[in-house]
């Protein structure tokens, strides 16, 4: 079972409400390159990138801070980090970020705020 | 597990304080035989000559023992030090101790990088360097708590010796608590150390998946019996705080970004270059085999069809995979594979179930294709029975191979090994061997004493030609020789030969460039690759790195730079980190000589002890060319055609013994050219002394440095 978030790009209407939603709460700052969910701008659909739980971080974390809660979403445990960022390398949608010289990576834990204010219907906390 | 009651012997209390741009500035002494315990200060002059790892080492051991003093003497000391950039969690490959000491096999300093925790943990509790010094009267353990700034010398009446098991009792005896265990490391050796001078000694880290203790080797040159006739039964560090920012950089980021990029190259080319995450560097087996360079038979040959038996795969078979193998965190080329649940078919732990450590290739080979075992699961019982007893794996090898060599020419018999077949392949008494030396009983402790002094013992007392002997032991220094065939590579039998501490690839491996390639065709090509890649190498050991991320794994587009052989972009990688962490200037030239300095000092070290001199960089002949008719004949093709084409000799008609001849006397001559232009790359003198000019134009001009030099150049 995971719990992970859906993305529709069809219905993506590039507004980014959603990185400023992550952003102001999980950083209290207004600010994309500090969302655990980014769209970028295509010629084509916008490309929607946030966490899809597969785990592969999981595997290669050599202090085994990346858990996977009983919903199937993986978590950072800050204290056993050790801010190596293997896990931001493992990640095949390049959905785990970090911040400038900051100790810890971040990522989508399907908390599900961003759906709440897309005004678009484009983002979905899903449960598979 | 009951814990053992430990006395407290002497204890040392410090103040706690953070490491600054990598550098604690301050070292810690232990005298094991006077109970004391002691804190030095680091000069801004070390660190500017020395930089840190081997450096300091080195620089320690020279002012701890006297110019007489023998591996066995109270003041030999064993020195471990870590380096500035060791510690980071960004880069891989950042976890290195680096340990020396004055070496029962070669009588002279012996330096072994060693991956697992113990290193990042003792610097991070406080510490740029141990030195330890004296002989107890007792079993010890010197215990350090990072997390409380104390050191304690403790009684050990534990029962336990051998490293598989101590490591674990002791890291559970000293965790907090059960899920603590990955906060403590540990260093011991084993029982065969105790008997045996090819023996090394084991640093732990707690594999938290596995919930087992894994055992790195510092392998080279008897560490492991310095550390028992100390009778030192363990180091054990404790260090609970490690964050992505305790090395404490000038600048994090550029830490961080240079660390990502690698790991980022390596998600993306391992599965196709190397396959470290998958076999780590067992992965060499077959390609060495291909290119006649797997050491078979005592180096005879190096490549036969039975080699396949030891091909890669079948140790990846062994191997569990997806594992997140890295001997120090942040390291994702994950190289260090385990065998799990491994049962053993002999000795004591037979039926145990255990997780092995390896094999890496120089196990694989040293222990399977050098002896003709090609069991993959005989060779994972040998890799695993030298590290618990604390033998060197790669010594081990070499000297079996010896003496098997010397069983088939009738040196040795059954009434000479008491009864042990030493014929090739025969694995079941390769592990009596072992387990004699376990035991300190049998021809085990004699092969055990290493080729050097197996040579001298069969000489005399078996009347064994002391030519052939010379000609077949591999051994240069004292030291055995590491696991790659040099015969067809002059640079290669420099690489070895010309390597301070004794033969061991880890100064130079030049063999593709020099063979296969043929980059370097002139001795003064060769000269240059000699000076260039021992001084590159020798800077991993001053900083604490592992020298594998550079080039056993290199950026997609390697091959077009100008010079792929040196991976440029991670040489610049190297720089970037150095002075992201130091704050310090430096370039790729300047980093060179950052250890040319160390190097000098290393091989004066030497002079100081009747070593370094020409003489000792002599190989045997077995490194360079056929020895005996049957090799010659294996290869006759090449070695006819080398005869024509490089010293104009119609080899028809002549007979084998006159060709070997002819073609030894070319080949000798050919290295002794090598050595003189090696000699004048390196600013030392014909007879292989640093001149004064070099040594003041690198900055190693120190007043002692000077007086051994000047002895040797008048």
């Amino acid at each position: 079972m995971k719990k992970f978030l859906k993305t529709m790009p069809d219905q993506c209407i590039a507004c980014h409400v959603c990185e400023s939603t992550c952003s102001n709460l999980y950083f209290k700052t207004d600010d994309a390159e500090l969302s655990c969910i980014r769209i970028t701008e295509t010629e084509d659909l916008p490309h929607m990138n946030a966490c899809n739980q597969c785990e592969a971080c999981v595997k290669v974390c050599p202090t085994k801070a990346l858990t996977v809660s009983p919903q199937g979403v993986v978590l950072v445990n800050k204290k056993l980090c050790i801010g190596c960022y293997m896990c931001i390398a493992a990640c095949p949608t390049g959905s785990m970020f970090r911040t400038q010289g900051g100790l810890y990576p971040f990522k989508c834990i399907a908390c599900g705020a961003c759906v709440k204010t897309c005004p678009a219907d484009a983002i979905r906390v899903v449960q598979e | 597990m009951q814990k053992p009651l430990r006395k407290v012997l002497a204890e040392f209390n410090y103040e706690l304080a953070p490491v600054i741009k990598g550098y604690n500035r301050r070292t810690l002494y232990i005298n094991v035989g006077e109970k004391a315990i002691k804190s030095k200060p680091v000069s801004d002059m070390m660190i500017d000559k020395f930089v840190g790892g081997k450096g300091f080492d080195l620089f320690l051991m020279w002012h701890g023992v006297q110019d007489d003093t023998h591996w066995d003497s109270p003041e030999n000391e064993i020195c471990i030090s870590f380096g500035p950039l060791c510690g980071n969690t960004s880069y891989p490959g950042s976890g290195k101790s680096i340990v020396t000491t004055i070496s029962p096999l070669t009588g002279i300093p012996v330096d072994c990088n060693v991956g697992g925790h113990f290193g990042p943990y003792s610097k991070f509790s406080g510490w740029d360097a141990i030195e330890i010094q004296g002989k107890a009267d007792e079993e010890v353990i010197v215990y350090i708590d990072g997390d409380k700034g104390i050191v304690q010398i403790l009684s050990a009446p534990d029962e336990e010796i051998n490293s598989h098991i101590l490591a674990e009792n002791l890291i559970t005896e000293f965790a907090d608590d059960p899920e603590k265990h990955q906060f403590v490391s540990v260093v011991s050796s084993g029982k065969g150390a105790e008997h045996v001078p090819i023996s090394c000694l084991n640093f732990s880290f707690w594999d938290k998946r596995r919930k087992v203790a894994r055992l790195k080797q510092a392998g080279r040159g008897g560490t492991g019996m310095v550390f028992r006739d100390k009778k030192i039964k363990a180091l054990v560090v404790k260090y609970s705080g490690l964050k992505g920012d305790t090395n404490n950089p000038v600048d994090l980021e550029t830490v961080q970004k240079t660390g990502l990029k690698l790991h980022k190259e390596i998600e993306a080319g391992d599965s196709t270059q190397c396959h470290m995450r998958e076999i780590g560097t067992a992965h060499l087996m077959e390609i060495m085999d291909d290119y006649d360079l797997l050491p078979i038979r005592n180096f005879k040959y190096g490549q036969m069809p039975e080699a396949r038996a030891l091909a890669s795969w079948e140790f990846k078979n062994l191997f569990t995979q997806g594992m997140a193998d890295g001997c120090w965190y942040g390291c994702s080329l994950s190289c260090c594979k385990a065998v799990d649940n491994f049962v053993p078919r002999s000795g004591p732990y037979k039926g145990h179930k255990v997780c092995v450590d390896g094999p890496e290739y120089e196990t694989a080979a040293g222990c399977g294709s050098n002896l003709c075992i090609w069991d993959p699961k005989d060779v994972v019982e040998l890799n695993f029975y030298c590290d618990t007893y604390g033998i060197d794996t790669i010594s081990f090898g070499t000297s079996v191979a010896f003496a098997m060599e010397c069983f088939e020419n009738g040196i040795l018999n059954l009434e000479r090994t008491g009864g042990i077949d030493l014929s090739w392949g025969n694995a079941d008494s390769v592990f009596e061997l072992i387990h004699q030396m376990a035991r300190g009983e049998g021809f085990g402790v004699t092969v055990g004493q290493g080729v050097r002094k197996m040579k001298d013992i069969f000489a005399r007392e078996y009347g064994a030609d002391p030519a052939f002997l010379q000609d077949i032991g591999m051994e240069a220094k004292g030291l055995e020789y590491s696991q790659y065939m040099s015969k067809e590579s002059l640079a290669q039998q420099g690489g070895y030969t010309l390597a301070l501490k004794g033969p061991q690839h880890d100064e130079a491996w030049l063999i593709f460039m020099d063979m296969v390639n043929n980059h370097i065709p002139t001795f003064e090509d060769k000269a240059e690759a000699l000076h260039y890649f021992p001084m590159f190498r020798t800077w991993f050991g001053l900083q604490g790195l592992c020298k594998l991320p550079w080039n056993d794994i290199e950026p997609a587009n390697n091959a077009e730079t100008d010079e792929p052989a040196k991976v440029p972009e991670h040489v610049q990688n190297y720089v970037d980190i150095y002075k992201a962490i130091t704050g310090k200037p430096l370039d790729k030239h300047e980093l060179i000589r950052q250890s040319e300095r160390v190097y000098n000092f290393q091989k004066v070290f030497c002079m100081r002890f009747g070593k370094g001199r020409r003489i000792d960089d002599v190989p045997p002949y077995r490194a360079v060319g056929p020895v005996t008719e049957e090799e010659y004949l294996s290869r006759q093709e090449r070695y006819d055609k080398a005869l024509k084409e490089k010293q104009n000799i119609d080899p028809t008609g002549l007979s084998t013994q006159d060709k070997m001849k002819l073609l030894r006397q070319y080949r000798e001559d050919q290295y002794q050219q090598l050595i003189d232009a090696v000699y004048r790359r390196k600013g030392w003198t014909p007879e292989g002394v640093p001149t004064l000019e070099h040594l003041k134009s690198i900055g190693m001009d120190l007043p002692e440095v000077i007086a051994v030099v000047s002895k040797h150049l008048k």
